[in-house]
């Protein structure tokens, strides 16, 4: 018998073993030893209750904190800070540590206790008018530096373009592992980090480790986790002093995109369209139900590919990774690289007329149909309501 | 003017198939490719000797059949071609890649450019570019979309989520393309011919001087402890009937949940 729940980043709603339906969100609930629990938990798809997490709350040790890098923009924290700062709580809640954020800027004015409120401990601020906005060299000296004084033992960036391009300069500069664009972050039973990312064009899942080095470094898709509110009220803020020289390259000019692109990482409803849509001339029933509705617009890769419409629309392992109320998948086949983008979404509903195409393995509404003449039907009910 | 070009063979990954029987991949019969950001890069360093006399030296590191990646490239136009292979690279990761690639380019030498695609279509880490420039102690742009050479200085837009900057380097430095940078240019047959008159240089380990300690899967810092096909089983509802019921069906189910309901 084992006391089990489904996790977060299963990539489905509800999950059936021994008969008996696990509901994302549902307290522990026994499950007698089977192959269909081994499977499960070998899958990785639900988290096993175990006793000593229930006794007393060990005490939280000073030191080996999990990091986050509070990345900025024009003063402004970017919106993946807070989501991996909760899960940089939840993972220092199982090794008993504290949670540092970490904040280069030119000035705070207040960005301290944000990141105070949404589940770090400790805010690491630098302050520096050389730090206002990202620079390799800088950020990558700052970073390096306090991590070699503090020690942290996991470091979490937003796998950003400002993340991307800073997390393994640090890792090359320091000597550690860094493993990009994880969909998952948990502890293993030594302690360690355990990374799940897309692998192989995100074709299958990789769970990798980082043993013999610190910190254990991972970037995560902004849009992976969940945001929580966690205040903390013995929040600390440390002030880190800095010399820095000038930077070795120069910005000449940041330009912001006149076009507006697509706000898929906040959306609450995506209509996306893929290839079985037949022709871009089709996918203009995608947008027509989309606005009916008030959804964003997505897109697989090889509708994008094929220029039925811009890339900003594109979900998958290569787009953006979304987490809407519902995702309506019309006419996508559901390869691991699309599903890696949109399995966190609360309610799927596949329009598939390939009744053993994948996608309908993650949908809670199946349809199948030629989604050329579902939509118009569904436009035509939705008007006459 | 000397441009390196770090490219990488990988399968084509939009052509893999996963049997539905099992879940698994297929990778036999998978094509293998030029990596295509590491052709931008390519195309873009060609460009940049169209305008100013320079010589293009395309590296890679992988197995022996990693060859026919660098003939392409010699067929396109570069000059040289180098290929870093040795049983003693297998199983590196990203970190140890970096050391081997860097380690190369420090036994060629002279160097003014190097160009890597922003990231390989297998892996997606998008890491190696910047840990060479790490490794070699020189600045790196990342996501470049245009790049202009003025006065032995590099002025690059990089890409950002909501538009670009526009970031000036001293040379030598590394800028990793997007495919946003340029088009590729398809292979000529002329260019085929030339490409056998060129030499592949094949480096192990010891002739491109490199470290032994700081390559190979035994140091890479992370390791793979497991892949697995997410092969979740179904458990939703499939709806029946016509079109239209199962449309209007649809639109129920939604409301209920409440997820239509502002819009119904």
């Amino acid at each position: 018998m084992a006391k089990v729940k489904l996790k977060e980043e299963y990539p489905g709603f509800s999950l059936t073993l021994n008969g008996i339906i696990l509901n994302k969100g549902d307290d522990f609930t026994d499950i007698e030893q089977s192959f269909e629990l081994d499977q499960a938990i070998n899958n990785d798809y639900v988290e096993i209750f175990k006793e000593e997490t229930k006794g007393k709350k060990a005490e939280v040790v000073e030191g080996n904190e999990v990091w986050v890098f509070a990345e900025q923009r024009n003063g402004k924290i970017s919106r993946v800070v807070f989501e991996l700062l909760g899960k940089a709580h939840e993972l220092a809640g199982k090794l008993n540590v504290k949670v540092g954020a970490l904040l280069l800027c030119e000035r705070a004015n207040g960005l301290q206790d944000e990141l105070l409120s949404y589940g770090a401990h400790k805010v690491y601020l630098v302050e520096n008018a050389l730090l206002k906005d990202y620079r390799t060299d800088l950020y990558t000296k700052v970073i390096s530096d306090l991590i070699k004084n503090e020690n942290p033992q996991i470091v979490i960036y937003g796998a950003t373009n400002i993340g991307r391009d800073l997390a393994p300069r640090i890792a090359q500069r320091i000597t550690t592992g860094l493993t990009a664009d994880c969909t998952g972050l948990d502890i293993d039973e030594d302690g360690l980090l355990l990374q799940t990312r897309p692998a192989f064009g995100g074709n299958i899942m990789a769970q990798i480790k980082c043993p013999k080095h610190k910190p254990q470094m991972s970037t995560v898709r902004p849009g992976t986790f969940k945001i929580n509110k966690i205040k903390d009220d013995k929040g600390e803020v440390v002030k880190v002093k800095v010399s820095l020289t000038d930077p070795i390259t120069k910005i000449i000019d940041i330009i912001k995109s006149k076009k507006k692109k697509a706000n898929l990482e906040d959306a609450q409803i995506i209509v996306s369209g893929g290839r079985g849509l037949g022709n871009k001339e089709n996918f203009r029933m995608i947008e027509e139900l989309a606005s009916l509705i008030g959804a964003e617009i997505g897109a697989s890769r090889a509708v994008v590919d094929s220029g039925w419409i811009a890339k900003d629309h594109q979900v998958g392992q290569t787009g953006k990774t979304v987490r809407p109320k519902v995702y309506i998948a019309c006419g996508i086949s559901g390869a691991i690289q699309h599903r890696a983008g949109m399995q966190n979404s609360e309610i799927i509903i596949a329009i598939n007329k390939d009744p053993n195409a994948m996608i309908f393995s993650l949908a809670d509404y199946g349809i199948v149909a030629d989604v050329k003449q579902f939509i118009p039907a569904l436009i035509a009910e939705l008007k006459k309501q | 003017m000397n441009i390196i070009v770090c490219i990488k063979q990988v399968p084509d990954t939009t052509e893999v198939k996963i049997d539905p029987s099992t879940g698994r991949l297929i990778r036999e019969g998978v094509p293998s490719i030029i990596n295509p950001e590491d052709k931008n890069a390519l195309e873009e360093a060609l460009k940049i000797k169209e305008e100013y006399s320079s010589k293009i030296i395309v590296l890679t590191m992988g197995p022996s059949q990693a060859e026919d990646a660098l003939r392409e490239a010699l067929a396109m136009g570069a000059d040289e071609a180098i290929l870093l292979s040795d049983i003693k690279f297998a199983g590196s990761d990203t970190w140890a890649t970096a050391n081997a690639l860097a380690g190369a380019i420090k036994t060629i030498g002279k160097y003014d450019l190097i160009l890597c695609g922003r990231q390989a279509i297998d892996g997606d880490t998008a890491q190696v570019g910047p840990q060479v420039a790490e490794a070699l102690g020189i600045p790196q742009i990342t996501y470049a979309q245009k790049i202009e050479l003025k006065n032995n200085k590099a002025v690059v837009e990089r890409e950002l989520e909501d538009g670009y900057e526009i970031i000036e380097s001293n040379l030598p430095a590394l800028i990793t393309c997007t495919q946003n940078l340029n088009e590729p240019r398809y292979l000529s047959l002329k260019g085929i011919d030339k490409s056998f008159e060129k030499n592949i240089t094949k480096w192990t380990a010891k002739d491109a001087g490199i470290n032994e300690n700081l390559v190979g899967i035994k140091v890479s810092p992370t390791m793979v402890k497991k892949t697995f096909s997410p092969n979740a089983k179904g458990q939703g509802v499939i709806l029946k009937g016509s079109i239209k019921e199962m449309a209007s069906e649809l639109i129920e189910k939604l409301k209920e949940k409440e997820f239509i309901k502002q819009y119904g």
